[in-house]
């Protein structure tokens, strides 16, 4: 017996009817208590606006997509595939500098490049993004059965050996030189590189964390396993599987460069980053036409290092260590 | 040594496994990389009968046969568009010293540069060099390498006057290729470099020394420097993977006669024999770089004990 003792015995008389009413929220006594009205969504977010550079780049990406969204409805655009004729010669428009009626210029062939430039981020973007994702659900799916099932463990670590072995350069030139040329198969030989490292991460996580009290409780109540994966366990990598996605688009976009430049991109009828500086780089010994190159160069260096910060500095905001 | 044996065991069926995907793969291709440049005069009977001499007509399985006797015996095939009827081989062996040269080259080129900068990151952690080293990093994992390595030759051949293609006998021109093709290795040198001090810098025994009064440059090279350097052991020679990449760019780009540049030939010329033994090599390079990876590991870190562990990256 102790101190309480003689609060017990009298308990039953202190009692009464209105301690059993619903109380309701009140905001003010909620912060008396000391409670925390603490959001991962909303801690993540301050932290991540702390860095300047971070958000100016946020800002620079966001304008761009928009752009590129709207640019062929804006007026005074010209198409990105029309080859425009000179009237006072009737040839070609070829190679004319930056001015005001080619914003850009032209290309070697008369197409108006401020136009190809947008068209090909557009396109260039739409592979980052539908690889950025692909990757993530294919890399979460097997993770997650990676990590959570005993039985696929050692079948998925086996073949994962062997993948993991291949260089990924090699496997991106051999599947595109053996399907031809397209937007959807460029797309279909990022993907099949791009989801291995994910989900490994995954699973090392999700080994890490499928055996911890949480789990074990969740289990013995019955909680069926694709639920404690999506509820329990997916909510933790949250912001592993941002950062992963904003870092996939920026190495989409190169290795679609990269194709180009051995030979194996887009072809030259459908416009992407790496088109063009694959074309400008044709005529960089010329320096009146290194605009050419200069142009789209500049436009993908701000893409991909802009996403390389932004998705750096999320996953800082996103580490609970750093929320204060 | 049973971790080596075992790890050995992987590689090399892992490369099996390999080529015989990579065979298997190219047998989809279209046809014409095989008739070469003559495939339009030619009628169909006629390409027929070329098609059948090549072996190409077997079923898939004897192909393969065929294919493994023929590398055993290190041959590869002939060239059929690249230079038409001479073998794979040959046209390879007189390319792989160049490439050689320039990989191992720029990795060592990178390893004098890009550990000292991450060690000097590291300890200058915050300050102005590190924000520079950082600026740098970012870049270059960032952008594109077909960018700036355009960039580079385009200007930097103007300003030190320095030749703008490869050439054998003239030493000048060998600078740039090389330079060019260590700024990625040399970034995640010192990436890796700088992360791992930066891990080591944070954990107690660093603390305890400082505590009792341990210099900070014995601090820096006797203790962190040396455990910082165990991780790094393995990242060395999968860089090897790295310059494929940077010889396929830089080759091309200055037309050095090596292996990249003439994968790209290749390709462009739809010269499947060549691909498929320029790709065996290189996948078989990439392989090997893992596996001396994983080796050098297993010998700088006394924590992995041989015959336990492997599975833990």
């Amino acid at each position: 017996m102790g101190i309480y003792s003689e609060e017990i015995s009298n308990i039953s008389q202190k009692s009464n009817e209105n301690l059993f009413d619903f109380a309701t929220v009140d905001e003010q006594k909620a912060e008396q208590t000391g409670y925390s009205n603490y959001s991962y969504w909303r801690s993540t977010w301050q932290f991540f606006l702390k860095n300047r550079i971070a958000v100016f780049l946020l800002v620079v990406v966001g304008l761009i997509v928009a752009f590129v969204i709207i640019q062929p409805y804006l007026p005074y655009q010209k198409s990105p595939t029309e080859i425009y004729i000179d009237e006072q010669t009737g040839s070609q428009a070829r190679n004319i500098a930056p001015g005001s009626e080619f914003w850009f210029g032209t290309n070697s062939i008369g197409q108006d490049l401020w136009s190809r430039i947008w068209e090909g981020t557009r396109t260039s973007l739409f592979i980052g993004f539908v690889v950025a994702l692909a990757e993530v659900a294919v890399g979460i799916s097997v993770g997650a059965l990676w990590g959570f099932s005993r039985k696929l463990e050692a079948p998925i670590t086996q073949v994962y050996n062997i993948v993991e072995n291949i260089p990924t350069t090699i496997v991106l030139i051999l599947m595109s030189f053996i399907l031809r040329p397209s937007i959807s198969t460029i797309i279909i030989a990022m993907c099949i590189t791009g989801w291995v490292e994910m989900a490994r991460f995954i699973r090392n996580q999700i080994v890490i964390l499928r055996d911890r009290e949480y789990n074990l409780a969740s289990k013995c109540l019955g909680t069926p396993s694709y639920r404690i994966i999506l509820k329990n366990l997916l909510p933790y990598l949250i912001s592993v599987i941002m950062l992963r996605m904003s870092l996939a688009i920026p190495f989409a976009i190169g290795a679609e460069v990269f194709l180009t430049y051995i030979g194996l991109g887009l072809p030259i009828s459908e416009p992407s980053l790496g088109n063009l500086i694959n074309e400008g780089r044709v005529l960089m010994m010329s320096p009146d036409l290194r605009y050419q190159l200069i142009f789209p160069s500049v436009v993908l260096s701000i893409i991909t290092i802009a996403f390389y910060i932004i998705g750096n500095a999320f996953a800082d905001a996103a580490d609970p260590k750093n929320h204060v | 040594m049973w971790y080596i044996g075992k790890r050995l065991l992987q590689s090399v069926f892992t490369l099996f496994i390999i080529i015989t995907i990579v065979f298997s793969l190219l047998r989809l291709m279209p046809e014409e990389g095989y008739l070469g440049a003559a495939a339009e005069k030619m009628t169909p009977e006629q390409q027929e009968i070329i098609l059948t001499n090549l072996g190409l007509r077997d079923p898939l399985l004897v192909q393969l046969g065929n294919f493994y006797m023929d590398l055993f015996k290190g041959d590869l095939g002939t060239s059929v568009t690249y230079r038409t009827d001479v073998p794979v081989t040959t046209i390879i062996s007189e390319k792989i010293m160049y490439s050689l040269f320039f990989g191992l080259g720029a990795v060592a080129l990178s390893l004098i540069i890009g550990v000292p900068l991450g060690i000097l990151m590291a300890h200058m952690k915050g300050r102005w060099l590190d924000r520079l080293g950082t600026g740098y990093i970012v870049f270059v994992v960032a952008v594109p390498a077909a960018v700036y390595y355009i960039f580079i030759q385009m200007y930097v051949t103007d300003i030190f006057n320095l030749p703008l293609l490869f050439d054998e006998y003239n030493k000048m021109s060998w600078i740039l290729p090389l330079t060019s093709m260590a700024l990625a290795p040399t970034a995640s040198y010192a990436m890796w470099m700088r992360r791992y001090m930066v891990d080591e810098l944070n954990k107690d025994y660093i603390k305890l020394a400082r505590a009792k009064g341990v210099k900070e440059r014995t601090l820096m090279f006797r203790h962190v420097m040396r455990n910082a350097f165990i991780p790094m052991a393995q990242y060395l020679p999968a860089t090897i993977l790295f310059t494929i990449t940077g010889s396929i760019y830089i080759e091309s780009l200055y037309s050095i006669p090596g292996m990249g540049g003439l994968l790209v030939d290749a390709i462009q010329r739809q010269d499947n024999s060549v691909v498929q033994g320029l790709v065996l090599i290189f996948s078989s390079l990439g392989i090997i770089g893992l596996f001396l990876g994983d080796l050098a590991m297993a010998l700088v870190d006394p924590r992995i004990k041989l015959g336990k562990g492997g599975s833990t990256r």
